[in-house]
């Protein structure tokens, strides 16, 4: 979904706030929300992409508001409300199968152009662009029918390259290239 | 005390109130073992942190063997230290060079190798990172004292999928004849997402 959390290539949030070194937790409770979160994934609430979503889904302001734990908080709760019973989750999102990649290192792809009302890991910033195969990936479980119970359809993923002016126009900055991992259904071969 | 930490002091305590609210009913729905959150908290504090990380990148910067099994397959590698678990299923290092400097980002959440690196930094999540290393990663890498020469390629990873990216910096000069425990005090968090280089060993420069 073109959720806040999709935050590639957005203006307006300002400096990094960046300082050297801080606790893994910052109050007690943060360090008890994230194994909470990590519980219920372990218990079989959600699987982790259906706790993606869970986040995706909180209230805009909420999300922009809330801190990292803050959104780990609220996306458990949901979750919580939400699922009445439990399904142990296959451990890991690795998957082999008997499908060869369908793209090499190298090939020209394309990004699909697309919208879903759902949950994808395709960044709004890279759909619909040319780019080309910098690695070829295992296949792992894919987030988009996963995090809606659909199924795991596990498929390849590739690092996909593109050139900075491809993404942002002449407002990109020299010497700049920006990998993207995609899912093999996310990419169809590039029209030569 | 100011009014916004008064504010802030409300918040975390709402927050605490509604953790504990969760934690009642998640026990009461037989999701929480005994110990089982203690445990983990002891873990992500005490376990993990860039202290991993570091004695991988030292490996690699001293033994040329470890660095090709490294960028080979670098789940492999850094399972040789016993390093591995969640958000490390799948890990992959990208070397800096003379021409190349990476820098990691997770555009869509907040993405990173946990088992080398332990969880992010509140910078790595924050959305100004997020939103700006994928359009100005140079100018974003300059603010945070770190400037890229033009005739250095800059290539940025999101980490939009399940696989996890380590940076391998360049070896400092002046490091000659270190061992690899002394060569990991060089290596630092920021040097390992790529919003630095590893430290030098005269001392403080993070650029």
């Amino acid at each position: 979904m073109d959720g806040i959390h999709d935050l590639g290539g957005m203006r307006g949030f300002g400096r990094v706030p960046w300082s050297e070194a801080e606790p893994a937790f910052h109050a007690p409770w943060e360090g008890r929300v994230f194994a909470l979160a990590s519980l219920a994934l372990a218990g079989g609430v959600a699987n982790v992409d259906s706790f993606r979503h869970a986040i995706e889904r909180l209230d805009p302001v909420v999300y922009l508001t809330s801190g990292y734990y803050g959104r780990w908080l609220a996306a458990t709760e949901l979750l919580l409300r939400e699922t009445v019973g439990t399904t142990p989750p296959r451990p890991g999102t690795l998957r082999s199968i008997d499908r060869a990649p369908r793209f090499a290192a190298g090939d020209r792809v394309r990004t699909r152009q697309m919208h879903p009302a759902g949950h994808t890991r395709l960044p709004r910033y890279a759909r619909g662009l040319h780019g080309t195969v910098a690695l070829v990936h295992p296949a792992f479980v894919l987030p988009d029918t996963n995090a809606h119970g659909r199924g795991e359809d596990p498929q390849h993923v590739y690092a996909v390259r593109f050139a900075a002016r491809e993404l942002w126009g002449d407002d990109a900055e020299p010497g700049v290239h920006v990998h993207v991992d995609c899912f093999e259904s996310y990419l169809e071969p590039d029209a030569p | 005390m100011s009014t916004h930490d008064h504010d802030h002091d409300d918040a975390d305590a709402a927050f605490a109130l509604r953790t504990e609210a969760l934690e009642a009913l998640m026990t009461e729905r037989g999701l929480v073992p005994p110990g089982a959150i203690e445990a983990i908290v002891r873990h992500y504090e005490q376990d993990v942190g860039p202290m991993n990380g570091a004695r991988v990148v030292a490996r690699a910067w001293a033994d040329p063997a470890y660095r090709t099994r490294l960028l080979a397959d670098a789940t492999q590698a850094i399972a040789e230290f016993g390093f591995a678990g969640p958000q490390g299923e799948h890990m992959v290092a990208v070397e800096n060079g003379p021409r190349v400097h990476n820098v990691v980002v997770c555009t869509l959440c907040s993405c990173y190798p946990w088992p080398v690196l332990g969880l992010p930094p509140s910078w790595y999540k924050d959305p100004a990172y997020r939103s700006r290393i994928v359009r100005e990663p140079r100018r974003v890498l300059a603010e945070m004292g770190l400037t890229i020469a033009e005739d250095v390629e800059v290539r940025v990873w999101d980490s939009s999928a399940e696989i996890r990216y380590l940076v391998l910096p360049e070896r400092p000069g002046g490091t000659d004849g270190w061992d690899e425990t002394r060569l990991a005090t060089l290596v630092t968090r920021d040097a390992m997402i790529g919003v630095a280089r590893a430290a030098t060993p005269a001392g403080e420069d993070r650029d």
